[in-house]
């Protein structure tokens, strides 16, 4: 890497504790304003738009790098170099998507100091020691991702030691993240305040009710994400690729970050789910205006995207089946899974008020359709996502044994047993489901708990049975790496495009919720912005910053790709040792 | 039996589709409705059709050979003819004034304010319960002056059996709330019911606009017992319980 791209994670730390001390002096003295314009955009939408981008590298920096540790202990544990050189290559990604990220985090803090005077005022009076403890972990977090760089080829011979590099990068991450979520969390559920708002408890106004289920939430989903860029990189590789080497490469990459990506989405509908109800937990309106007020054509939206994501992330994997010798025999499941997969996106996308013309609305006898009606609530769409996660659970285990054949005495006691928690977890799910309409409200929301145990203890226990299943199996033939319908990887890039998309309006969607307040119910917004805008204009604004968003991680790509001209992937020199 | 070709198959499949949301289902769904899960359908199938290289080359072979084999002029040639007028008509058709009033999209369910006043008395809606729930002796006369108010004020609308079908729903639009209806009443707080039947349309927040619900606000002929009277029949009636507070 370059002198410069080695200075630029270094230099946004220190601009960041420049920054933080610049503010700190700055808070001693009375804001003169509450609020400043901003040209042209206005206030509301620069700080909008600035803080979409930087959470949105922010996810990368801090994906990027837990899938990479993934992927090198996956090396480490099958002893395949490739995982290695993967880990390395996105470790490598990193750095210049560092400094863009402290940048824009700068700017986030400029526009919030400079335009909300007032409200950065309060939040940084609660939060101040917080925020040096912010600063030092990223100091931290570029020291460790320094150490994990360039140890990576000193510690090659002692990789538990170099894991350890990596698992201390990704715990200063983490704990980045879960300050700057407590700041978030705290502006939706304040906590550890009197009545008159002043902080009577630091601890309680970060570990506030929010908190947890959004650590918990962005954790998953920043592997998920960070899966699915991985996965989009590989993708746009692949098709650019002029030799078959490059290209089996880059599928087989492309494949590795999708498996990273769909297992991580398999739990994230859980954690999303523990994060609504703790948001209607804390406060009935806000839970209303969240889930059946007018943000409620929001999940609409999001059904449609995570039924994209479902429905995305199986077909590639169907359609990667085709370069697996022995795959033929699973071919006729394809179609049932779809169905599954399309029946559970039909009930999730089913609004619960329906748009509808007056001569419409008179035949169903109101705003609710008396048959599909019932599919509007959350009973059926909790059934239904936890039958999309067994389905492509299902796709995932297919696939995995596509070109392997069990030999243990036992495989096929074994293979039934499987086929039956598979069985037994959907007949749960759907009894559940149905029961939840015959019960009051209370005990329905306790159901989707029984729900979710019952898919993730299927998914833990098939997969314990299938590992010792196909131990020491045998292969029907290998994997031609390269041989995929060039549309799966256009699929790849959909995915990153719907995930990316995604975090953007469900941010929204989570600001939104606090109304006409900066710190709800505590601090009110007084700006002539003191409303939430239209899901219209918030999904424009939102596509925006995201064609910006993946605009410049093309741009971060294309730098990190231009130092590799002289020696493309593929050739033999490029191998390691045992590949050449 | 032998298979049909792809886009034969596919055709079908998607007509069948359209024959079970459009027929099979009654009373007819909304257009809206119809066009999100024929584009899923539509989605869907492309998928299987193209999760198969044998399968879609077959299923793009008609196309292909439409656009390049010379015996298949003429036919290109009226498609190129058809296809732009059918876009014509669709966007005349668009474009020319209808006589019905356009589709709403409306929020059912607005969110609460966290306090509201009740003849000048300020009321905490969060955490609020039904206090004639408290008084179990009184319960039978409770539900019984509920129920004759509800006879008397808003059965007209409701209707009946609590299903919103009432004398006067035909008239109204948004039509009146079926409380039989798994997401209405059985989902909501009590507190929540109070503050819709004091409030009425005119109390709904702007965030609930589009809204024009003829719902009249009870606040000034009906005293806060025997709103929660009519809350306590609006459960018994329905067959349903309240939620309860978390």
């Amino acid at each position: 890497m370059s002198p410069s791209s080695r200075a630029t994670p270094m230099l946004g730390a220190s601009g960041l504790l420049a920054l933080l001390t610049l503010t700190g002096a700055a808070l001693a003295a009375e804001p003169a304003a509450d609020y400043r314009p901003f040209p042209l955009l206005g206030g509301r939408l620069a700080l909008w738009a600035a803080a979409q981008l930087h959470l949105n590298f922010a996810a990368f920096i801090l994906g990027v790098p837990l899938f990479a540790l993934i992927v090198e202990a996956i090396g480490w544990r099958t002893k395949d170099p490739r995982y290695d050189r993967m880990a390395r290559e996105f470790t490598k990604l990193t750095f210049a998507a560092f400094s863009t990220t402290a940048i824009l985090g700068a700017l986030l803090t400029f526009l919030l100091v400079g335009l909300y005077p007032k409200f950065f005022g309060f939040l940084s009076g609660i939060f101040y020691p917080t925020m040096w403890g912010y600063a030092f972990l990223f100091f931290g977090e570029t020291f460790a991702l320094y150490l994990y760089w360039y140890s990576w080829d000193r510690l090659r011979t002692r990789k538990g030691w170099h894991l350890l590099l990596g698992l201390l990068l990704n715990l200063f991450g983490l704990a980045i993240m879960a300050i700057a979520n407590s700041w978030g969390t705290f502006m939706m559920s304040p906590a550890g305040l009197d009545e008159a708002g002043r902080l009577v408890s630091l601890w309680a106004a970060v570990n506030n009710p929010t908190w947890m289920p959004i650590n918990v939430h962005r954790l998953i989903a920043n592997v998920s994400f960070g899966g699915a860029l991985v996965a989009a990189y590989a993708g746009t590789k692949f098709l650019g690729a002029r030799d078959a080497a490059a290209r089996a490469h880059y599928d087989w990459m492309g494949y590795v970050g999708n498996f990273i990506a769909t297992s991580a989405l398999m739990v994230l509908p859980f954690a999303g789910y523990w994060l609504g109800r703790e948001i209607y937990a804390f406060n009935q309106q806000m839970g209303i205006t969240m889930m059946g007020g007018f943000l409620s054509w929001l999940w609409i939206i999001q059904a449609v995207l995570i039924g994209v994501l479902f429905l995305g992330s199986n077909y590639y994997l169907w359609l990667g089946m085709a370069r697996i010798r022995g795959a033929e025999r699973y071919r006729p499941y394809v179609k049932w899974l779809l169905l599954i997969l399309t029946a559970g996106f039909l009930v999730w996308a089913t609004p619960h008020s329906l748009v509808a013309s007056l001569e419409e609305a008179r035949r169903m006898g109101g705003a609710h359709h008396p048959v599909l009606g019932v599919l509007g609530v959350m009973s059926a769409k909790n059934t239904a996502v936890n039958l999309m996660i067994l389905t492509t659970f299902l796709s995932l285990l297919l696939y995995r044994r596509a070109n392997r054949e069990a030999v243990v005495a036992w495989a096929a006691w074994g293979k039934a047993a499987q086929w039956l928690c598979l069985a037994a977890a959907a007949a749960l799910v759907l009894f559940y489901g149905i029961y939840g309409y015959f019960v009051e409200a209370i005990v329905r929301i306790g159901f989707s708990v029984y729900q979710v145990l019952a898919v993730l203890a299927t998914i833990l226990l098939v997969t314990a049975i299938d590992l010792a299943l196909f131990r020491k199996a045998t292969s029907l033939g290998p994997i031609a790496w390269g041989h995929i319908a060039p549309r799966a990887q256009y699929v790849l890039v959909l995915l990153a495009v719907t995930f990316t998309w995604l975090m953007g309006l469900m941010g929204f969607a989570r600001s939104a919720i606090r109304q006409h307040w900066h710190v709800y119910g505590v601090l009110r917004d007084t700006s002539p912005d003191a409303f939430t805008p239209a899901l219209g204009y918030a999904a424009n604004v939102v596509s925006v910053v995201t064609a910006v968003f993946l605009l410049l991680l093309v741009f971060i790509f294309w730098l990190a790709a231009l130092g590799e001209e002289q020696a493309p992937v593929g050739r033999p020199a490029d191998l390691p040792a045992g590949e050449r | 039996m032998r298979r049909l070709p792809p886009l034969p198959a596919f055709s079908l499949l998607l007509l069948g589709a359209f024959l079970l949301f459009r027929f099979a289902i009654q009373p007819p769904i909304p257009a809206s409705l119809l066009t999100l899960y024929m584009a899923i359908t539509v989605a869907a199938l492309l998928l299987y059709f193209s999760s198969d290289e044998a399968t879609w080359r077959g299923f793009l072979q008609p196309g292909i050979a439409l656009l390049l084999r010379p015996d298949l002029r003429w036919l290109r040639v009226a498609l190129g003819c058809l296809l732009p007028a059918g876009a014509a008509a669709a966007a005349l058709g668009a474009a020319l004034p209808a006589q019905s009033p356009p589709a709403e999209l409306r929020a059912v369910h607005p969110a609460p304010p966290a306090t509201v006043t009740f003849r000048g008395k300020p009321l905490t809606i969060q955490g609020l319960e039904n206090p004639l729930r408290r008084d179990e002796a009184a319960r039978a006369r409770h539900l019984a002056a509920g129920t004759a108010l509800y006879a008397a004020n808003c059965m007209f609308c409701h209707g009946d059996a609590l299903d919103g079908r009432g004398p006067f729903a035909a008239a109204l639009n948004p039509a009146p709330a079926s409380f039989r209806d798994p997401g209405t009443i059985a989902q909501l707080q009590e507190s929540y019911l109070f503050w819709r039947i004091a409030k009425g349309g005119p109390g709904l927040p702007r965030e609930s606009a589009p809204w024009n619900s003829a719902m009249p606000a009870w606040e000034p002929f009906l005293t806060e017992e025997e709103i929660w009277q009519v809350i306590l029949y609006l459960y018994e009636g329905a067959g349903v319980a309240p939620r309860r507070w978390e």
